[in-house]
């Protein structure tokens, strides 16, 4: 079945065809099959996905592990090529990685070799940044995630939070449009990742970019998002898009927050046993 | 973490590591001198001690083993150092080659995978008819050795480069092309040291097999030579001189290897 944007119709944020503002991001009929060696079969990881994202937007893609969440990351970053359907950004179909689109990983994937400052420094440096204007460039950077004191260290050397901090400050020297984050809080204890949240939230307030946020977290994805895309069990399609249309800072407590919770942990769990069953079948 | 140890615990960790090796001259001499070995064919710690002085430091009178230490020790240093840099540069290159292009794996990896359990000794003949009785047999000989552990251990090292920093990289601007500069070979670099570590051991046992039989210079060719006399004395100087210059040059590597590898500690 296809529900595709049923629960709430387009947002209020989002451009719909007849706006005549082009969308940030488009991805029309957006398929990836990928052949499972050790079964011998093709697996249909998204299918038919059709998703707008303005310029301005946070969207955060919620689903169940194994539902193509990364996958769908990983093709807007350029990693992976689509099997069907067009991915475009800003009216140009994605055709590889590139700075525009700073990824942030769950595993940081920071450079174990270079210091917090040479790490940040990647971007400005492939880019032949003069060096007097790098070095200002990072060293703000460096501050703005509030690690300045630390631009020596090593990644080993640091803790999951400051290791995401970095993450974080790396892509945002390069100013990207886009910001593609791949559960990047879920490996930090719950008062890092509620501080990181808040932080991301400024960080996005400030210069308004594009995030797109990928997680299994219900209560992080109402607090962060302006829209939750909730994606069924593999293969993975657009199950519902939830505008959530609170007021930031959001107060995880209240009732309205609450209401979300329950709607979105109702169509979460459907696919979740979905999940189970296929697994069970198999 | 640096535990406050002081000097106390490093002295006695150091005290522990002199009391074996003490022993065993200790009881060397012992047995000597109550008769339990032949000092015709193991002489006491003592006439080695005096015969490595009187090779190192007395003033060449024309016997062999007077004043020439110097010279044998410097000749075998020398084609250790010529040949594991051939291999060192040969190896490092072509690994990286090897774990990081599909096309050049498929082309070297089968050969050398099937020379590598020849034993380089085998190749001697070849060495000698093609290079013959001097230091390019040497080099050949060693440098062939210590290739196969440098090679071998930096192509694993560039096949393991996490998938994930190669996009991270992709991700941050770098171009294609650059991945294998900013992103693999550091990466690789452990894994390098490792190669480069067990080449060096390697590249000590060859100079002495090609000493032996290839070249007329050397602590490995004094060895051969004085068996002919029967100065077992001089062979087992030779024998520590080898172990001391091989032990030394381990250490530069490690040294050199943790100053390189300095992020990594602790990892």
């Amino acid at each position: 079945m296809d529900t595709r944007g049923a629960g709430a119709g387009p947002g209020p944020r989002t451009a719909g065809p007849g706006s005549g503002r082009l969308p940030r991001i488009t991805c029309r009929d957006l398929t990836k099959r990928f052949l499972d060696i050790a079964r011998g079969e093709e697996v249909v990881a998204l299918q038919d996905i059709t998703l707008d994202i303005d310029a301005e937007e946070f969207v955060v893609v919620l689903g169940p592990s194994g539902c193509g969440k990364t996958t769908l990351l990983n093709i807007l970053a350029g990693f992976e090529a689509p099997s069907g359907g067009d991915v475009r950004l800003e009216g140009v179909q994605i055709s590889g990685p590139g700075p525009d689109r700073g990824v942030v990983f769950q595993e940081y994937a920071l450079f174990p070799w270079l210091t917090v400052r040479q790490n940040v420094e990647w971007g400005p440096r492939e880019r032949r940044m003069p060096r007097a204007q790098r070095a200002e460039r990072v060293q703000a950077q460096i501050a703005a995630v509030g690690l300045t004191g630390f631009e020596d260290r090593y990644a080993h050397e640091l803790s999951g939070g400051m290791r995401q901090r970095v993450a974080l400050a790396r892509v945002l020297v390069n100013d990207p449009k886009i910001l593609l984050m791949d559960e990047p809080f879920a490996a930090l204890d719950a008062q890092t990742r509620t501080l990181m949240q808040a932080e991301l939230l400024a960080v996005w307030s400030r210069a308004q970019r594009t995030v797109v946020f990928i997680t299994h977290n219900i209560e992080e994805a109402i607090y962060l998002g302006d829209r939750v895309v909730v994606l069924t069990a593999r293969p993975g399609r657009i199950k519902e898009t939830v505008v959530v249309g609170l007021p930031r800072p959001r107060d995880v407590t209240s009732h309205e927050f609450n209401l979300l919770r329950r709607r979105i942990t109702a169509l979460v769990e459907e696919e979740v046993q979905k999940a189970f069953a296929a697994a069970g079948s198999a | 973490m640096r535990r406050r140890a002081g000097w106390s615990r490093v002295a006695r960790r150091n005290g522990l590591r002199v009391v074996v090796p003490a022993a065993i001259v200790v009881l060397w001499q012992l047995a000597t001198t109550w008769g339990w070995l032949d000092a015709r064919f193991v002489p006491p710690p003592t006439t080695v001690l005096r015969s490595w002085t009187t090779w190192i430091f007395a003033t060449p009178t024309g016997d062999p083993y007077t004043g020439t230490w110097l010279r044998h020790a410097g000749n075998s240093a020398y084609r250790v150092l010529v040949g594991f840099a051939i291999a060192a540069s040969v190896g490092v290159v072509l690994g990286v080659l090897i774990g990081w292009f599909r096309l050049i794996a498929d082309c070297l990896d089968p050969v050398i995978q099937l020379l590598r359990p020849i034993p380089i000794s085998a190749w001697v003949p070849f060495a000698v008819i093609f290079f013959g009785i001097r230091d390019p047999s040497a080099f050949f000989l060693i440098a062939l050795g210590a290739f196969f552990p440098v090679v071998v251990n930096t192509a694993a090292g560039v096949q393991r480069t996490p998938a994930l920093l190669v996009r991270a990289a992709r991700m941050l601007g770098t171009r294609r092309h650059m991945l294998l500069p900013r992103v693999v070979v550091p990466a690789a670099l452990p894994s390098i040291f490792t190669g480069l570590r067990l080449g060096i051991g390697i590249a000590w046992v060859l100079v002495i097999v090609a000493e032996m039989l290839a070249v007329k210079s050397g602590l490995g060719f004094a060895m051969w030579d004085a068996y002919y006399f029967l100065r077992m004395d001089i062979i087992i100087v030779s024998m520590l001189s080898v172990g001391l210059l091989g032990f030394l040059c381990d250490r530069v590597i490690i040294g050199i290897s943790q100053w390189t590898l300095r992020w990594s500690r602790g990892l």
